[in-house]
């Protein structure tokens, strides 16, 4: 084999695999869909926050704008404190929305709906979202239900 | 007749030597390691003789990891289907098929396959040039044969692994659409948009080459200490190759249990 036939052998071989590394990485994994663009953090109190962890989904209407990044517990006031980085690109959410946990289908994963409120100022980073809704958690709801069945 | 004393310290007489032997085979694969290190530099001066392994190394395994990668992807894509659609749930197919290969099944069949096929070769090859005196002959010309022989040939191994791993996990990935979305009707649509929402960039994509930059490293390594370290005998040499193989895979495989368990987040 001659030199020349080697190296473009080589070459084609070093060529498929990093075209398969960039298919990979863009076809396959969600390198494409993430936004590493600016986000801005707003926090939210809740009593409950069910199976929400860090990198849970923040939707609004069902389009993603942004992720939790942070879930801390507040010992003082015996809730949990969920950080939502959300999109720089979102930025006109009035003060008073709401957050509400829900779950994608009957066992799918949790994640935090953004209901627009009425206000006129928009959200900004730090804040404080007023109004969250717990996470409704299934065996909760059982037990009352039984307990109201009971108490009939 | 000997004594049952004599029997015990016989016994532990032979598990010393065992376990000094075994301790003085990782020392000086360690050392090995430490002269391939030395010798980089060198062999990045000379790219003709890392092409050459590259070829060798590289090109002529890809046809098993196409043919191998497409099969897999096949039979993950047959069998997760028949699962899945159990659970009415025949759109997560994507999800399983990408996530199998490119967290596991893509850099541990490449390791396997890249030690069965080029690995060996690499012992065989080294072996038989320390059986015919070839390195003494190099080393009295004055030529190291780190520096010309074994460094090329580590540099193409550690190139290579990582390369064939992706190709093996893409190819892999079409094998699984064929069966699912040609040949069993699942959605086009659904089978991407699935597998794009659960593989993360960072968490399984970047794992997975992780993985198989370090098999590559390892199986490399082992393959051309054992050659080197080849007992200078036609029947060392045919010890020697086995043992590249059973030793490079065991590892391997003990490996990406350990690096998976570190990796994968328990939250």
């Amino acid at each position: 084999m001659t030199r020349h036939t080697l190296e473009i052998w080589v070459g084609i071989f070093v060529a498929a695999g990093i075209a398969a590394l960039f298919m990979l990485a863009m076809k396959v994994s969600n390198l494409s869909t993430v936004t590493t663009g600016d986000t801005y953090n707003v926090t939210a109190r809740f009593d409950n926050i069910g199976g929400l962890s860090v990198r849970s989904p923040v939707k609004a209407s069902g389009v993603l704008v942004g992720r939790v990044s942070n879930v801390a517990y507040d010992d003082k006031t015996y809730s949990a404190i969920v950080t939502l980085s959300i999109q720089q690109q979102f930025n006109q959410f009035p003060k008073d929305s709401r957050a509400s946990i829900y779950t994608a289908g009957l066992l799918g994963e949790q994640y935090i709906e953004l209901s627009p409120g009425a206000e006129d100022d928009y959200l900004k980073d730090g804040d404080r979202l007023m109004m969250a809704d717990s996470a409704m958690i299934l065996e909760q709801m059982i037990g009352r239900i039984i307990a109201d069945k009971i108490s009939e | 007749m000997q004594s049952p004393l004599e029997n015990t310290v016989n016994a532990l007489e032979t598990l010393g030597q065992r376990a000094i032997l075994f301790f003085n085979r990782i020392g000086r694969s360690a050392l090995f390691l430490f002269r391939i290190f030395q010798s980089l530099p060198f062999a990045l001066f000379r790219p003709w003789l890392i092409f050459q392994q590259l070829y060798s190394v590289g090109v002529l395994t890809i046809v098993i990891i196409l043919v191998a990668g497409a099969f897999v992807g096949m039979v993950l894509g047959l069998q997760g289907y028949n699962i899945l659609v159990r659970f009415n749930s025949e759109s997560s197919l994507g999800t399983m098929v990408g996530l199998t290969l490119v967290r596991e099944l893509g850099p541990v069949v490449t390791a396997l396959l890249f030690a069965g096929r080029a690995g060996s070769a690499l012992t065989a090859e080294l072996g038989l040039m320390k059986t015919t005196d070839q390195f003494s002959a190099m080393e009295m010309m004055a030529v190291d044969p780190f520096k010309r022989v074994i460094a090329p040939r580590f540099l193409a191994g550690f190139i290579s692994m990582p390369l064939l791993a992706a190709i093996f996990s893409a190819v892999g990935i079409y094998g699984g659409y064929f069966v699912g979305v040609a040949l069993l009707g699942v959605d086009d649509g659904a089978f991407w948009a699935q597998m794009q929402k659960s593989v993360d960039f960072h968490e399984d994509f970047m794992n997975g080459v992780w993985k198989s930059i370090t098999f590559g490293f390892v199986a490399t390594w082992i393959a051309l200490f054992e050659g080197y370290d080849t007992v200078p005998t036609s029947e060392g040499v045919g010890r020697a190759t086995t043992q590249s193989v059973v030793h490079a895979s065991l590892t391997v495989l003990a490996l990406n249990f350990i690096l998976t368990a570190l990796t994968l987040e328990t939250t």
